[in-house]
């Protein structure tokens, strides 16, 4: 399989990001209808079990994302978190691969996956404590199946190349069992396309045949610098040189990147090795609470891409078959505020770790070297204890 | 000779162990460039292959990193990777991967995974090899939390050792002295696994009163040596294998300055910034009344490690120590 002739995307106000003249594969367009086009029927008959409900359930995923995303960047500003990265615009890539997903599935996020940790039931507050600096991680891997963020740019792909050879090995590919067939998820950007460890992480993924989908958000920016810095033609072709077979889908159509996640999955379970997904879509907000993207792009551009919000385009959808329910889009924005309003009450409760805690968990047997610091660190810190009962002090 | 005992060199001892360890435990996996049919460049995992398939000895693509990155993923999904660099000044590709990959995951999961990754590495100098075949980097991963940082000096050592390691929760950077790949010794292949773990714990090798010779490595042999040249002129010198960089053994190394007043460390990397400088300032902090001379270190200079025809200049050659022993009786 090669990339689907589908549809092209729009022209752009100016040079946006990359070579995007390419063929994108759509199922709704911006405007909220339906793509007839026969290219498309393959991943039309890969969504077309998603009932009204089902859709409703994807602007659901996508509001909330939204809605945590908005909250994070309020904590940010409030001095709650140390630094927060959005997702914000990318919510159809994440919510609809995601809820492609099998439970048996594992997933390797980089640190902008909040729609895909929604979707995988990750508690909000603990996708958080990373940003609030009281933890590296924040959840157990196990419980969700999905890795902890990582932040180092694309290191976690080759994770996710070498868990997938040890799903092989598991005798969990190709059973035919849907209930036991595993596949393996790297969610990683454009940028780090750029890093030799995707390159590499793609050279063992073909050579062993593993169950990966390598999912490329390309939203465009690496902090400051556009695609076209990362390379001269569309990302989705890294997949052919390597013998992996490639699609670019439209990001920003939930149904669409459902479909082709759908297809990928499928291939990795039943033995058909790795595929590499392109989402094309953009980062409507900044690369971080840190960045400014007033510097680098234009507000035309930030314009374009707002009127195709693709939470927008599910709206349009469901408007335009008249599955659109006030009560539920109520209830939905309910919810957001309960969201919101439970993340800023338990955000700031997150109270920073004893200081010992930097002594647990360096090894996982005892370590003379570590054993010392942090004997040492317990009689220095009991030194100053008198000081610390001195209550009340109008010092 | 018992019936267990074996005359093995270093590079068999190894590979007797890396066999046991792939026996003993189904999710053991090798992994490395040419260690399939090749056997590896060293002929480490020779036959390895042949016995445990091509699932479980794996010829990966040359690429650093992936072995690395991928070996952490099998860990992550209940694996116990040993990967194989074939040279030591090709580790570098692979130092993001092991430095801030799988050196913090166990810490930054809070403890809740583990990654028992095994890098076995060829290094040291001595054999006449071309650049970037004789480096050695131990003191770079000593360096991070995280990470053990072994290496065995005998047969015997490097087959305990490598079994030690593969079963141990944390990653083990495993330092093998290539120069002394072909040197025999006598191995229980019996007991290994059973009695008290060695893996982080020095030894001392030659027991001594006067000075304390520390190595680990390539440089045990080296010190021991020096030790017998040095009886001959009357003086009683202590050795001690580190075993360990990391973590540092320094209770054995303490104990055994406190009662010889004097201490010379010998490895081959550079000395400045080494694992000499640690040993050295923990030794002045916990023996200063005790010392009758300053703690000396002899190892590399602070140049990139010279062509082969020279590299015996480089190298703590005996020579070298005895004159480190001797500055040292000097004070």
């Amino acid at each position: 399989m090669e990339s689907r002739d589908v549809s092209t995307a729009p022209d752009l106000p100016d040079a946006a990001g990359g070579p995007d003249d390419a063929p994108l594969v759509q199922l709704v367009t911006p405007a909220g209808s339906r793509v007839t086009t026969p290219e498309a029927e393959a991943y039309r008959e890969r969504v077309a079990h998603l009932d009204p409900a089902a859709l409703r359930g994807l602007y659901r995923d996508m509001v909330l994302t939204r809605r945590f995303d908005d909250e994070a960047t309020s904590l940010q500003r409030q001095g709650e978190l140390g630094l927060f990265a959005q997702a914000k615009g990318q919510e159809a890539a994440q919510v609809g691969s995601a809820r492609a997903l099998a439970t048996q599935d594992y997933v390797f996020p980089s640190y902008r996956e909040h729609g895909v940790s929604h979707v995988r039931g990750i508690d909000p507050t603990a996708r958080l404590r990373m940003y609030r600096g009281v933890d590296h991680g924040g959840w157990d891997p196990a419980e969700h199946n999905v890795h902890l963020y990582t932040l180092v740019i694309g290191s976690h792909v080759l994770h996710a190349t070498g868990y997938a050879m040890g799903v092989q090995r598991d005798g969990l590919v190709g059973t035919g069992d849907p209930e036991r067939d595993t596949a393996v998820v790297a969610y990683f950007g454009d940028g780090a396309t750029s890093q030799g460890d995707v390159s590499e992480a793609l050279v063992f993924a073909a050579v062993n045949n593993a169950p990966v989908v390598f999912f490329c958000q390309n939203n465009q920016w690496a902090i400051s610098e556009p695609a076209t810095k990362q390379a001269r033609v569309p990302l989705y072709r890294r997949g052919s040189g390597f013998g992996v077979p490639s699609v670019r889908v439209d990001g920003n159509d939930v149904l669409a990147c459902y479909a082709v996640m759908a297809e990928a999955l499928e291939r990795a379970r039943t033995g058909g090795g790795p595929t590499f997904v392109e989402a094309f879509t953009y980062r409507m907000g900044a690369h971080t609470t840190s960045d400014d993207p007033t510097r680098y792009r234009s507000r035309a551009q930030e314009e374009y891409w707002r009127r195709r919000d693709p939470i927008d385009r599910l709206e349009a959808l469901l408007r335009a078959e008249g599955t659109w329910d006030e009560a539920f889009a109520a209830e939905v924005a309910a919810e957001g505020e309960a969201l919101g309003e439970r993340l800023r009450t338990e955000v700031r409760a997150l109270e920073a770790p004893p200081a010992s805690t930097m002594f647990e968990h360096v090894y996982a047997s005892p370590h003379a070297v570590v054993d010392a610091d942090r004997s040492w660190f317990a009689e220095y810190e009991q030194s100053f204890e008198p000081a610390d009962h001195v209550e009340g002090s109008t010092r | 000779m018992s019936e267990s005992t074996k005359t093995l060199t270093v590079a068999r001892a190894i590979n007797e162990g890396l066999r046991r360890s792939l026996e003993r435990d189904q999710k053991v996996l090798l992994m490395g460039e040419d260690i399939g049919a090749l056997g590896g460049v060293f002929r480490v995992t020779d036959g390895l292959q042949k016995d445990f398939g091509e699932d479980r000895v794996v010829d990966t693509p040359l690429a650093e990193s992936g072995i690395l990155g991928t070996a952490i993923g099998l860990a992550l999904r209940g694996y116990r990777p040993v990967c194989e660099i074939q040279f030591d000044g090709f580790i570098f590709p692979a130092y993001d991967q092991i430095t801030t990959q799988l050196a913090k995951m166990h810490a930054r999961s809070g403890g809740r995974v583990q990654v028992p990754v095994v890098i076995r590495v060829p290094f040291g100098g001595g054999i006449g090899a071309v650049e970037h075949h004789s480096e050695s980097p131990e003191a770079l991963f000593a360096h991070t939390a995280g990470l053990r940082v072994v290496s065995p000096s005998t047969p015997q050592d490097a087959f305990t050792m490598i079994q030690e390691a593969i079963a141990s929760p944390d990653p083990v950077l495993f330092f093998e002295p290539k120069g002394r790949y072909w040197e025999k010794g006598e191995v229980d292949v019996a007991g290994a696994g059973e009695g008290a773990r060695v893996l982080d714990r020095a030894r001392v090798v030659r027991p001594g009163t006067d000075l304390t010779l520390v190595a680990y490595g390539p440089t045990v042999a080296t010190a021991l040596r020096a030790a017998a040249a040095a009886e001959q002129e009357g003086r009683s010198v202590e050795v001690v294998d580190l075993r360990a960089i990391s973590p540092l053994d320094t209770a054995t190394v303490v104990a055994s300055v406190r009662r010889t007043g004097r201490c010379v460390v010998v490895h081959e990397a550079p000395t400045f910034l080494g694992s000499g400088a640690e040993v050295a300032a923990r030794v002045t902090e916990e023996c200063f009344y005790s010392l009758e001379a300053p703690v000396l270190r002899v190892g590399g200079f602070h140049t990139q490690y010279p062509v082969a025809k020279i590299e015996h200049e480089y190298l703590p050659s005996l020579d070298r120590v005895l004159d480190a022993v001797d500055r040292a009786f000097a004070y």
